[in-house]
């Protein structure tokens, strides 16, 4: 399996995307060239398997790999395991359901979806990436099309939104790249290869000093607490395209660093430092829930649940154990498909309402069953709810997090194990109002539009089959996951011990 | 006995649920009845054939019936050992549990063909109910105890989207909400519960779990007695917990407020949900663990006997002064769980000992019965009066012939009135408790006398007391369809004649038959009380008087008090409306939206005044440069003559 086409299909289809006539040839284009990554990642995962049923014990394969800056020793270097797939394999499924809610762009339509398909080429890099100064690249990739997706084409305070945003994402990521620096040229050879890096040991104090710059500035991505305040802002200015994006792939980028990079490389950091991750994340989970609870917005709900539900990524990954550690991934996905089906839901709502204010709304169930349907199962998972994806990822942490039998680390998880009451608060306080009750629309005397049309069931129906799969067969993804979190916990015990 | 034949026991149901749910509106609107009642038929036949099999065929080895795993998929892995696994789990309460399960639900997918006739969402009430079967039988099998959790939630989405049907209506949707969440809070217990129990024991297998936890030699015993918090074993905490979720679900005292709400919802799903399956899945969860409390934690034994007791009193008081016909009945629903709650708390393991636990699965099993049929005799009144208020009714015997005696049996049953099935359970239970506490037996006989009297106050005014006076409200439609009565008919015979079961021969706290014998004496007392009671509602309510009212002047204090359910919904509104969500949530949002979000727009803004300041330096004038130069210049001279 040739990695480079991942990343080259994303950027040839945007490429193509701006030379066709008009929007109608520009949003074929841009589906095309996301069903046939979709297919393609089939692939990847299919391959994957083989490989590894095969006996292929490999920490990461497909490798491809070539000198590019001779100079300071940077490569291209590509390479996926477990995690990677997982990652790549929901990010295509969310770019698909991304493309056709955005059927209906009228401004700019060319520059749009050019702007999408390049940032999910970044994402896509960054999962791939084996070689530190190239996982950079592509994590600043990501940063700059998501501030022109909500600067031009967002609403309500965008330009201050964006601005926000960008700023705390490149404030982040001048640290991860002030702790790549630190691990590149206190390693003896210096060298940003990931593989290489995690065979050597970095002295200690090296270690306690930048293993902070490294998980902090991920954490920012990550929505860590208390360099979150980017995510409600910025995702509810976004067209709901760009939120999905945000929340269902960009926020990803960040744990990933956070397990990549900053545990693997650096585990003594990691267990110096873990009880300021777990409080941190603790503290995540439970006030970004009962912030929720006070949210009017739906976006607001959606954006504050998120940031409650990525600190059960970073609780997992701050308990080191590998069950645990599976635990956060499986969030990971979990969470992407969740909140991107979330986040579509709210917009085919807002075209129709005009609104997204809980508490104009009432009683839509009525007029808009298949969205209706959607926002139950979209809220349903998120309170965890068995069959549904979260409820495996979110009892894999739980599960995983008891294993240590630190008694703080214990209560904190208590904190976490909280949070689904106070989830389930607030889930079922929108959905009654929103969906329940009197049907009703604040200035408007009748209520009378269109359910659901043939892309949103399609891109919604795409999200829901991959969070029913994970629900009703766990076991699938926890297999793909196991190897690569085993390497990753090895590498922290042999630290701890 | 095979794995097939037990697995499509549930599965039917969930075919049912993914065909209507699917498919239902626009290709079965009308027939999703008939497709849901015909899976059921499949599932309860196959539930009896088990029955049949396990109980007189192949369940028993020595004179004891086996613990049966026939299934058990591994489903998700956390390390070796403690996995959730997808299991099926015969043993006699389990299969009790199953035929209980699919024949209730039999009953009420054939009342609610004539009940809900003609309602718009018809399918989709179908589907409701196909995955409430699914969820509960699935709860009633697990063999693992992450299992009966997620089934245990599942039955719990069920409850909330079926309390909700009539989602137009604001206090059906406030009712959900509030069951799905009191009980979601309970679940926490459970779910922390889990986590401690798994830990200690290293496993979430039923049997092995129970097996390790009892093993006075095992060393995962001894890990769950030495850890501990505030002086509490590990063990106890783990149990306790567990507990608190049984307590949710079962609408035990402190977690029982959204029981009378959730009446909200169609009156059938009352009889199903919150009368007979779901609301006593907190007893089958104690029991299911019963080796564990009874012979490795005593103490929360005890605890769940204290709370079942006085669940049963608190619940019973409060029936006494209820007006809506099925806010009685749900207390009712709640002081009988008490009964069996504190049933399983007075009881040993093993032998003789084990009375109780048989006394409370009796309890469980003939309660089904005759509570479903108090619903769906309710449920054929209210369809008939259109109103759930005793004022609107009074004289309906002669319009409602078959309702009205198939409710008497009912009442009679739950009165505890002999030959009824309720006399035999309740005379058991008693028994069991005399041997082991005697304030709890006091509360149980006082209770037991309270029991009556709210039922045929209920039964007096339903069907006597005046004439019935029609509002001129319901279309002149009769009793009620075929479908309607057939249920009420077959369950009014299974009441009278359930109690003659051998009940003990079966089900026991170890498998080998219990040859509890019948105790005249014992017996004597509690149909006493019952007499008394039944004879005390015929003077008040019998006919129109002014006695309930005097009477109710005369108790002021105490009749205000439970009319207003002794002011713990308030409570409970209090403690979340003005401390978690002005004390805890809005404080949340407050900081961060001006503490940590104002930092981030404070060091946003510092930078940008900063760097303000700093571009007046760069104005590109160059007589500015060449002034500040100078000014430089002669600076550092005169710094470099005076150093």
């Amino acid at each position: 399996m040739n990695l480079s086409l991942l990343i080259l299909l994303p950027v040839l289809t945007a490429l193509v995307v701006l030379v066709v006539r008009d929007a109608k040839q520009v949003r074929a284009v841009a589906l095309l060239g996301a069903v046939v990554q979709l297919v393609l990642c089939g692939f990847l995962l299919m391959a994957y398997t083989q490989e590894r049923n095969a006996g292929n014990t490999t920490a990461f394969l497909f490798q491809q790999r070539a000198m590019w800056f001779t100079a300071f020793n940077i490569q291209y270097y590509l390479g996926v395991d477990g995690i990677s797939v997982a990652m790549i394999m929901m990010t295509s499924l969310v770019v698909v359901a991304g493309v056709l809610v955005s059927w209906k762009i009228e401004k700019l339509t060319k520059e749009f979806f050019f702007l999408l398909l390049f940032l999910s080429a970044g994402a896509y890099g960054f999962f791939m990436s084996l070689d530190l100064f190239l996982m950079f690249f592509f994590l600043e990739l990501a940063v700059i099309p998501k501030f022109l997706l909500i600067a031009i084409w967002g609403s309500g305070r965008k330009e201050y939104s964006a601005n926000k945003l960008a700023l705390m994402l490149m404030g982040g990521s001048a640290m991860v790249f002030v702790g790549l620096l630190a691990v590149y040229f206190y390693n003896g050879t210096p060298t940003f290869d990931l593989v290489a890096l995690s065979k050597t040991h970095l002295p200690l104090v090296v270690q306690h000093r930048f293993f902070p710059f490294l998980f902090l500035g991920f954490g920012v991505f990550g929505a860590l607490f208390p360099f979150h305040t980017w995510v409600p802002d910025g995702h509810s200015s976004a067209p709901t395209a760009a939120s999905m994006f945000l929340a269902g792939i960009s926020m990803k980028l960040g744990g990933y660093g956070c397990l990549r990079v900053a545990t693997y490389l650096m585990p003594e950091g990691a267990v110096e430092y873990q009880w300021v991750i777990i409080l941190l994340s603790a503290i995540a989970i439970l006030y970004g829930a009962f912030a929720t609870l006070m949210q009017t917005d739906l976006k607001y709900i959606n954006a504050y649940s998120s940031v409650s539900h990525c600190g059960f990524v970073l609780l997992g990954i701050g308990m080191l154990t590998k069950t645990a550690i599976t635990g956060a991934v499986m969030q990971m996905v979990s969470h992407g498909l969740m909140t991107a089906l979330f986040f579509a839901a709210i917009g085919m709502l807002y075209e129709r309402t005009h609104t997204r204010m809980v508490a104009h709304m009432g009683g839509l169930l009525k007029v808009t069953p298949f969205i209706g349907t959607v926002f139950f199962i979209a809220g349903l998972c998120s309170l965890g709810l068995p069959g549904l994806s979260g409820f495996a990822a979110e009892m894999t942490v739980f599960m995983g997090a008891w294993q240590n039998p630190d008694m703080w680390y214990r209560f904190a998880t208590i904190a976490a194990c909280a949070s689904i009451v106070v989830t389930a608060v607030y889930i079922l306080r929108a959905l009654g109002k929103v969906m329940w009750g009197k049907l009703e629309l604040k200035d408007h005397e009748h209520v009378a539009f269109a359910d659901a049309a043939w892309n949103e069931k399609l891109a919604a129906v795409i999200l829901i089959a991959g969070i029913v799969v994970i629900g009703v067969a766990p076991f699938l993804l926890q297999q793909l996951l196991s190897p690569a979190a085993d390497t990753i916990s090895k590498q922290i015990l042999r630290a701890a011990f | 006995m095979s794995a097939i034949n037990i697995a499509l026991i549930p599965l039917l149901p969930l075919a049912s649920f993914l065909l209507l749910g699917l498919f239902g509106k626009k290709h079965f609107k009308e027939s999703g009845g008939i497709i849901g009642t015909l899976s059921l038929m499949g599932s309860a036949g196959l539930s009896l054939f088990t029955a049949y099999n396990y109980f007189f065929v192949s369940g028993k080895v020595n004179g004891v019936y086996q613990q049966l795993e026939v299934l058990k998929i591994q489903w998700l892995e956390f390390v070796p050992g403690v996995s959730i696994d997808m299991g099926l789990l015969l043993d006699p309460i389990s299969v009790m549990m199953l035929v209980v399960v699919t024949f209730i639900s039999l009953m009420v997918h054939v009342y609610s063909l004539g009940y809900m006739k003609g309602e718009e969402r018809f399918s989709v009430y179908y589907s409701f109910l196909s995955l409430f079967t699914f969820s509960m039988l699935g709860l009633v099998l697990s063999s693992n105890i992450f299992q009966i959790y997620m089934f245990w939630e599942l039955v719990g989405v069920s409850s909330f989207l079926l309390i909700g049907f009539y989602f137009e209506k604001p206090s059906a949707v406030a009712a959900s909400k509030k069951a799905f969440i009191v009980t979601r809070f309970a679940d926490l217990g459970f779910l922390i519960g889990i986590l401690i129990l798994a830990f200690h024991a290293e496993t979430l297998d039923f049997k092995i779990l129970i097996q390790r936890l009892t093993d006075v030699s095992s060393p995962q015993l001894h890990s769950a007695i030495a850890g501990g918090l505030f002086g509490i074993s590990a063990l106890t905490w783990g149990v306790l917990l567990v507990f608190a979720g049984g307590a949710g679900k079962s609408a035990m005292m402190p977690f029982h407020i959204w029981l009378p709400d959730a009446m909200e919802g169609p009156t059938p799903v009352s009889a199903l949900i919150h009368a007979a399956t779901m609301v006593v899945a907190g007893v089958y969860l104690v029991a299911r663990l019963f080796p564990v409390f009874a012979i490795s934690c005593p103490g929360a034994l005890e605890v769940v006997m204290y709370v079942g007791a006085a669940s049963a009193l608190f619940a019973a008081v409060i029936a006494c002064t209820q007006t809506d016909i099925k806010r009685v009945l749900a207390y009712s629903t709640m002081s009988q769980i008490g009964y069996m709650m504190f049933a399983l708390g007075v009881s040993g393991y093993g032998g003789e000992n084990g009375l109780g636990f048989t006394a409370s699965m009796f309890h469980l099993f003939t309660h089904a019965m005759f509570k479903a049929l108090l619903f769906l005799g309710a449920g054929a009144v209210i369809h008939y009066v259109h109103s759930n208020e005793m004022g609107d009714m009074g004289g309906l015997r002669r319009k409602m012939p078959v309702t009205h005696f198939t409710f008497l049996i009912a009442c009679l049953a739950i009165a505890g009135v002999p030959p009824f099935s309720g006399f035999f359970s309740k005379e058991e239970i008693l028994t069991a408790t005399f041997h082991s506490n005697k304030l709890v037996y006091g509360v149980a006989l006082f209770t037991a006398g309270l029991t009556a009297f709210y039922m045929f106050r209920l039964y007096f005014s339903i069907f006597w007391k005046r004439d019935f006076v029609s509002h001129g409200q319901h279309g002149g439609h009769g009793e009620a369809p075929f479908t309607m009565k057939l249920p009420l008919v077959i369950l009014g015979l299974l009441a009278m004649v359930t109690g003659f079961v051998p009940f003990s021969e079966f089900v026991s706290s170890d498998g080998a038959a219990l040859h509890s014998e019948f105790h005249l004496t014992m017996a004597i007392a509690p149909v006493v009380f019952g007499l008394v009671g039944i004879l005390i509602a015929f003077v008040m309510y019998k006919s129109e008087s002014d006695l309930p009212a005097r009477v109710s002047v005369a108790m002021r204090g105490l009749y205000k008090g439970a009319y207003h359910k002794f002011y713990i919904d308030e409570l409970y509104l209090f403690v979340t409306k003005k401390i978690v969500f002005n004390l805890v949530g809005r404080p949340s949002a407050w900081i961060d939206k001006n503490v940590v979000n104002g930092l981030v727009d404070a060091s946003g803004m510092f930078a940008q005044d900063s760097s303000e300041e700093l571009s007046v330096w760069q104005s590109g004038k160059v007589q500015n440069y060449a002034f500040w130069f100078l000014v430089g210049a002669i600076g550092l001279v005169i710094a470099f003559v005076i150093l």
